[in-house]
């Protein structure tokens, strides 16, 4: 085998560098969607090899649902500020206080609502182009979409017009008003961004490794317990979320495999403490990141249905 | 960067063939057979069995990801799944075998190393067969296999197989060259040759297609010669504060192709002015040299006018430059490719305004002769078109070099990928009025 070869994550590496500056050269106002999991850690990775020694051209841009777990928050503030680079946060809650999203009755997840807040920071700082951490090896609609994904001008995407992506030339032109997704991961699996992550040596937030935490079990998942209701004067934001008398709660020694926010995340049983267990446990696991996931159990089509209206 | 340890290679393959030829029933089945699959993955497909196929699970349920695809038992868009062995990382690009969308199969074929082109054992080889095969030649994908499948519903004849592969072999000479194509009897459905050998081929010598695919060799399938870097992005940091970086000016981009060292003479086309590597930098520290395709940042010893879409070569072996180019273009819009209207061309790093001139001919799929035509290319068409562009493009043929000699046509207002083409090569290299740099 010839010495000039480069290694599978080699190989990822340098494609995904090769579309975030395509991005930096062809888009007027790019952000990057940092919420501080293990997807978006690699990212700036990248994007640091993709543009150092300048500064990372473009500023980092979250949506909470206001369920987050504190820790990934915290990761989330310091790395952005480690980085010299600005973090724009828009929340669910702010929205519903502007009226741009309403909470959906009897529903207790606000993973839906993110959309119309996404799409209204998309607005409001007239991004034309968002680069997320989303991999196609994740869920079978992300398994279609392209490296550069279209979204009109009411951010919809549509799956049965996208755009021929053909060799490494990426069509980039957006008219004013629509909007482009780049996902510079889309070739990457679960077990990639591990090993990428150990290659690094990148932090990541501590909920990945395994803690002892209380948890509960619904819809075949379990659940962590959000942090208590202290403030009396508001409703409480996890009503509903929280486990009922009759619901099993257990201590458990345990950790997060992929991070929707505390509603969504089903936490898994395991003692793996550092990223090498973490490897271990990828390789060894018999069923996908995903599968922990109560957003995507809705049905078949939850992933497909959620992008067509502006998810991420 | 030479390796110590045996690093674990990428292949890159897709899947193609006319519809119900079971291009999604053999990714499920490389899928299934080679453990790659979850258990909630499974646990989704018993589901859509028991409601949609009266208990009989369907593989390819596993790459149809939408709606529409699993209503219609078809496959739509290119869907990409990603399995490992103990040998080898695979991609694979499921791509539809509809001839709506051979735009598609063109997407997931492109970036690829290797191509299957599956052939359904009772129909034998249809015109859809000879589309895909050359379009696998066209784009120059160097390994092929052509999977005769079904081969159960034909009792596993070896006259029958024998029959279909040498009709393929028949028309193979007119395609542009494969390195190696392997002809394989299978059952996706079954699981024969697949993963495993099949007990109902004891006339077949060869490998089942894992094998092949986990041994074929592809270490040589980057292009190593003739160095070539489109500048794609000016690395000129802001107000640094490192003092060492206030005069920092880098060139980022991929290498296209070749090898470069530190300290080596390079031109930068098209202005054409010579100088010398002075550095190639990246984020874990400087390097001796770079390879493509690695993504890198050069800095040169002159302070020289090089902005995005700028070519930066090697002294031998130079590109062509030319603003009058021909090509191959496959069309991939239900608006025919028309004569005189301009589009946006993309071509390595830069955008610029094109008008095709003329159409040559146009490829007919049943003779696989291109036949001489002016009318406008159709969707699906693929022929060889006369293009002029606003400002001409340094560039190499596509059979040389992949990524210099490719570009695709954007449709002007609606923003649309409209054609791909593939060009010819250059009639004489670029004749640079060699000005060594000089103040």
């Amino acid at each position: 085998m010839s010495s000039y070869h480069l290694d599978h994550l080699q190989y990822l590496e340098t494609e995904a560098i090769h579309v975030m500056r395509e991005v930096a050269a062809e888009f007027e106002r790019p952000a990057l969607l940092f919420s501080g999991g293990k997807d978006s850690i690699c990212l700036l990775r990248l994007a640091e090899k993709a543009f150092r020694p300048s500064d990372l051209p473009m500023p980092f841009l979250n949506v909470e649902t206001g369920h987050e777990f504190p820790e990934l928050i915290e990761f989330r503030d310091r790395r952005a500020k480690e980085l010299g680079v600005k973090l724009i946060v828009r929340t669910v809650e702010e929205a519903f206080q502007k009226g741009i999203a309403q909470p959906t009755p009897g529903v207790v997840s606000r993973n839906q609502l993110q959309i119309p807040v996404l799409l209204a920071a998309i607005e409001e700082f007239q991004f034309d182009c968002c680069i997320g951490g989303a991999r196609r090896d994740e869920e079978k609609a992300r398994a279609k979409e392209r490296f550069f994904s279209f979204r009109d001008s009411f951010g919809q995407w549509d799956p049965k017009n996208q755009r021929p992506e053909i060799w490494n030339l990426y069509n980039a032109r957006v008219n004013p008003g629509e909007n482009m997704r780049v996902f510079p991961l889309s070739n990457w699996t679960e077990m990639d961004v591990w090993e990428y992550i150990k290659k690094e040596k990148l932090e990541v937030p501590n909920i990945y490794f395994s803690h002892e935490r209380e948890c509960f079990r619904r819809g075949g998942q379990w659940l962590p317990i959000p942090p208590p209701h202290t403030d009396a004067t508001k409703p409480d934001p996890y009503a509903g979320a929280r486990p009922k008398p009759t619901d099993t709660v257990k201590k458990m020694v345990c950790r997060v495999r992929t991070i929707a926010d505390m509603i969504s995340t089903g936490m898994i049983e395991s003692p793996a403490d550092s990223v090498d267990d973490i490897i271990g446990e990828v390789s060894a696991a018999r069923v996908t990141e995903r599968g922990t996931r109560a957003d995507d159990k809705a049905s078949e089509a939850a992933m497909e249905d959620r992008k067509k209206a502006g998810y991420f | 960067m030479p390796h110590s340890q045996h690093p674990i290679e990428l292949l890159r393959f897709n899947t193609c063939g006319s519809v119900d030829d079971g291009k999604s029933t053999l990714i499920g089945r490389l899928l299934y057979d080679s453990k790659s699959l979850m258990e909630d993955q499974v646990e989704a497909l018993e589901k859509s069995a028991d409601i949609t196929g009266g208990g009989q699970i369907n593989l390819a349920n596993l790459t149809d990801g939408l709606r529409a695809e699993r209503e219609q038992g078809i496959t739509i868009d290119v869907a990409y799944r990603y399995f490992a062995t103990p040998k080898r990382k695979f991609i694979v690009a499921d791509t539809p075998g509809h001839v709506q969308y051979t735009r598609n199969m063109v997407t997931g074929a492109s970036t690829a190393n290797l191509s299957i082109v599956l052939v359904d054992a009772r129909q034998g080889v249809i015109e859809q067969t000879r589309r895909h095969t050359y379009i696998a030649a066209l784009l120059g994908i160097p390994h092929l296999v052509i999977a005769v499948n079904k081969m159960d519903l034909v009792d596993w004849s070896q006259a029958r197989f024998q029959e279909i592969r040498d009709e393929i072999e028949d028309f193979l000479p007119k395609l542009d060259v494969f390195r190696d194509v392997k002809f394989i009897p299978m059952s996706a459905l079954n699981g024969d040759n697949v993963v495993d050998a099949s007990p109902h081929t004891p006339w077949y010598e060869g490998p089942s297609l894992l094998a092949h695919l986990e041994t074929v060799h592809i270490a040589s399938d980057w292009n190593l010669n003739s160095f070539r870097f489109p500048v794609q992005w000016v690395n000129r940091p802001n107000n640094p504060t490192d003092p060492s970086l206030h005069d920092f000016r880098g060139l980022s981009g991929q290498i296209a192709s070749g090898i470069i060292r530190k300290g080596q003479q390079v031109v930068v086309l098209p202005i054409g002015i010579k100088t010398t590597v002075k550095d190639i930098w990246s984020h874990d520290g400087t390097l001796d040299e770079a390879f493509c395709p690695q993504s890198v940042t050069l800095c040169l010893e002159h302070d020289i006018d090089i902005s995005r879409g700028d070519m930066i070569v090697g002294i031998e072996n130079l590109p062509g430059r030319n603003a009058e180019l021909t090509a191959r273009v496959c069309w991939m819009h239900q608006r025919p490719l028309q004569p005189g209207k301009k589009y946006f061309l993309k071509h390595t790093t830069q955008t610029v305004q094109a008008v095709v001139a003329a159409v040559e001919n146009k490829i007919n799929f049943n003779t696989l002769e291109a036949e001489e035509t002016n009318a406008p290319l159709g969707i699906n068409d693929i022929g060889t078109v006369r293009i002029r562009t606003a400002k001409p493009l340094v560039y190499d043929g596509y059979g040389t070099n992949r990524l210099t000699g490719s570009f695709i046509l954007i449709e002007q207002g609606t923003n649309l990928t409209v054609g791909a083409g593939m060009l010819n090569a250059p009639t004489e290299a670029v004749k640079p009025e060699y000005t060594d740099f000089a103040i």
